[in-house]
């Protein structure tokens, strides 16, 4: 038996606009969708300048100059080459401190993402696969986790065991594992009716075994949506309870510590807070494109999931 | 359905003794927790007294249950930083943020839901590709930095838009924006996606086929069905209202709950802080329940199920 290539009118046809400027950037548009090539070069730029921090920054990101504080940006009148994007305050580099900043979000982000996607994976298969009490449980758990308010939870926090990265982690932590696990359970509960995990189960499989080998490849696609599109709501809640003063402590190049700096000084050097703020736009941005990209790669019927 | 009423009030009833569970705990957790209630010129006496009435000497649950009914009686203990009931600055504060929140939420469903009807109606022409981009920007920016830049844009620059307090209507527009925008994105993704599947019914067709006007498709057949999905956002919503009250006080100096919040934890407040960590919570959990509700009224599948 042959199957022939047939064409098939793809609706899209139909719905590119006819006007010429429009056309192409519906095209580039589609064309950035199927290849995510900006999403990938933000990830890449990210997880380089966070390894790389101390080879990549021209200065010390802690110690200023206190006689080139307030340098502007190198497009502007009186930017130098020594401080591309200017300095802060205290003479600090901007550029330094964006930098080892991209440190400090991929190391929370990828804990947090790391720890409450496998913790919520776990739970969802388990609690999908043997149903009845444990299904309960978890689901209660997460339905109190949804529940919470964590900005909330997390100032009572952190006034009472005072700023650290390691809570702030945590914090995430116990905050982040449900989207997971309430995905994974709905799926796992699918994939528990099929044929192929009845005849793993029938020929004497562990438990361990069908959820692992069987099911778990089943749900991977989900996991990894899902992922993706938390890093990027992740990095926002990070620098924002950092911004406020609750997050990592107050002398880490922080992208929210270093808004939080420039407040202040608005009229005189508008880069100070106005630098950071781009990088955490740009950084969210390529991850929501990319969790979008995964998603339709992996699941078209996931499309409802980006809300934040 | 009142089946429903029943199980969610219940659940409400257990979030909100779980999280003044944790405010205890947290509240003991660093030791002696005269350390956090008390400032330092708590005289000996002020001091075995207070440990005295709260049962310092007696079992943690004990504890907890003379915390709690005086928590319940809004007896959240004495700031130490401003020597006056907690509860009294909170009501102080309260209208502000209600007020800020209240001009944000019509912010928020006067630009998300008419823009995402816009936008699924004209799907693919330029207004689609400006509203689309205006909710990636909501979604993808810090609700802190937005504000930020507007003061530097419009007070800092331009010095149209006052930058900072409460004293009239147009200090409400950019803490108003900065709050709203967020939401209006999350809502405006939602209704345009519910939208495009009723566009696309039979139900729809037939309208069409029949000879009914675009408008009355669009706002009578199409939108009256495409409201529903929203409200299952709104719990998230919610969410994105509860913190960025706390972000948005904070930079524009809005004599609010969540500047007052902010203070708290800079002044180690913990009496001052603990009362508005409850207060707020029960508030926000409330608003869920209302949701929860009216999610089960309009969808009778949820009702009857």
């Amino acid at each position: 038996m042959t199957i022939e290539a047939t064409y098939v009118p793809s609706p899209l046809d139909d719905t590119l606009p006819r006007n010429p400027v429009l056309r192409a950037l519906r095209i580039g548009w589609s064309w950035l969708r199927r290849y995510p090539v900006i999403p990938f070069a933000v990830l890449v730029l990210m997880i380089v300048c966070a390894v790389f921090a101390e080879q990549l920054s021209p200065h010390d990101p802690l110690r200023g100059n206190l006689r080139a504080a307030f340098t502007p940006p190198i497009f502007m009148d009186g930017g130098t080459w020594e401080y591309p994007l200017g300095t802060d305050h205290q003479g600090r580099d901007i550029l330094s401190r964006a930098i080892h900043g991209a440190r400090v979000s991929t190391i929370i982000s990828t804990a947090v993402i790391l720890a409450g996607g496998i913790g919520g994976t776990v739970i969802g298969l388990v609690a999908g696969y043997r149903g009845g009490w444990v299904d309960q449980i978890a689901m209660r758990a997460v339905d109190f986790t949804l529940a919470m308010p964590f900005l909330l939870v997390a100032l009572v926090v952190v006034v009472v065991f005072g700023q650290s990265l390691e809570l702030i982690i945590v914090l995430l932590i116990l905050f982040g594992w449900d989207n997971f696990a309430r995905v994974v359970r709905a799926e796992t509960l699918t994939l528990r009716e099929s044929d192929y995990v009845s005849y793993a189960r029938i020929q004497g499989a562990s438990q361990a075994r069908i959820l692992f080998r069987h099911i778990l490849p089943g749900v991977v696609g989900s996991v990894l949506v899902i992922g993706s599109l938390r890093v990027g709501s992740l990095i926002l809640t990070e620098s924002t309870l950092s911004f406020l003063g609750v997050g990592v402590p107050p002398d880490t190049p922080a992208w929210g510590i270093m808004t939080a700096d420039g407040r202040q000084h608005l009229s005189r050097a508008w880069w100070i807070s106005t630098m950071p703020g781009i990088a955490i736009f740009l950084v969210v941005m390529g991850f929501n494109f990319l969790g979008d990209w995964l998603r339709d790669w992996f699941d078209p019927r996931l499309r409802q999931l980006r809300v934040h | 359905m009142w089946r429903i009423i029943v199980n969610r009030l219940a659940f409400g009833v257990a979030i909100v003794l779980l999280i003044t569970i944790v405010v205890f705990g947290l509240s003991r957790a660093a030791g002696d927790p005269r350390n956090i209630y008390l400032d330092e010129y708590a005289t000996p006496e002020a001091w075995d007294a207070w440990g005295e009435r709260m049962g310092l000497d007696k079992p943690l649950y004990v504890q907890y249950g003379v915390w709690l009914w005086d928590t319940l009686r809004g007896d959240f203990g004495e700031s130490l930083y401003y020597d006056v009931p907690s509860i009294r600055l909170v009501r102080e504060r309260v209208p502000n943020t209600l007020q800020l929140g209240g001009v944000a939420f019509g912010v928020a469903i006067l630009i998300g839901v008419p823009l995402g009807v816009v936008s699924a109606v004209q799907r693919g022409s330029i207004v689609d590709y400006a509203v689309r981009g205006f909710a990636l920007l909501g979604q993808s920016v810090p609700v802190f930095w937005i504000g930020i830049m507007m003061i530097l844009v419009f007070s800092a620059t331009l010095g149209w838009l006052p930058s900072s307090r409460n004293e009239g209507w147009n200090h409400f527009i950019m803490p108003a924006i900065a709050l709203g925008w967020l939401p209006a994105a999350g809502l405006m993704r939602i209704t345009r996606g519910a939208m495009l599947n009723i566009l696309d019914s039979e139900y729809i067709k037939l309208a069409r086929a029949k000879g009914v006007t675009a408008g009355k498709i669009v706002w009578v057949h199409g939108f009256r069905n495409a409201i529903i999905p929203p409200l299952t956002v709104a719990a998230l919503i919610f969410a994105a209202f509860l913190t960025g009250t706390v972000v948005v006080e904070t930079v524009f100096a809005w004599p609010g709950v969540g500047r007052l919040a902010v203070q708290s934890i800079k002044n180690n407040d913990f009496p001052v802080l603990s009362a508005i960590v409850i207060l707020f919570s029960s508030f926000y959990i409330i608003l869920n329940l209302i949701v929860d509700l009216l999610y089960a009224l309009f969808d009778p599948r949820i009702r009857l199920d």
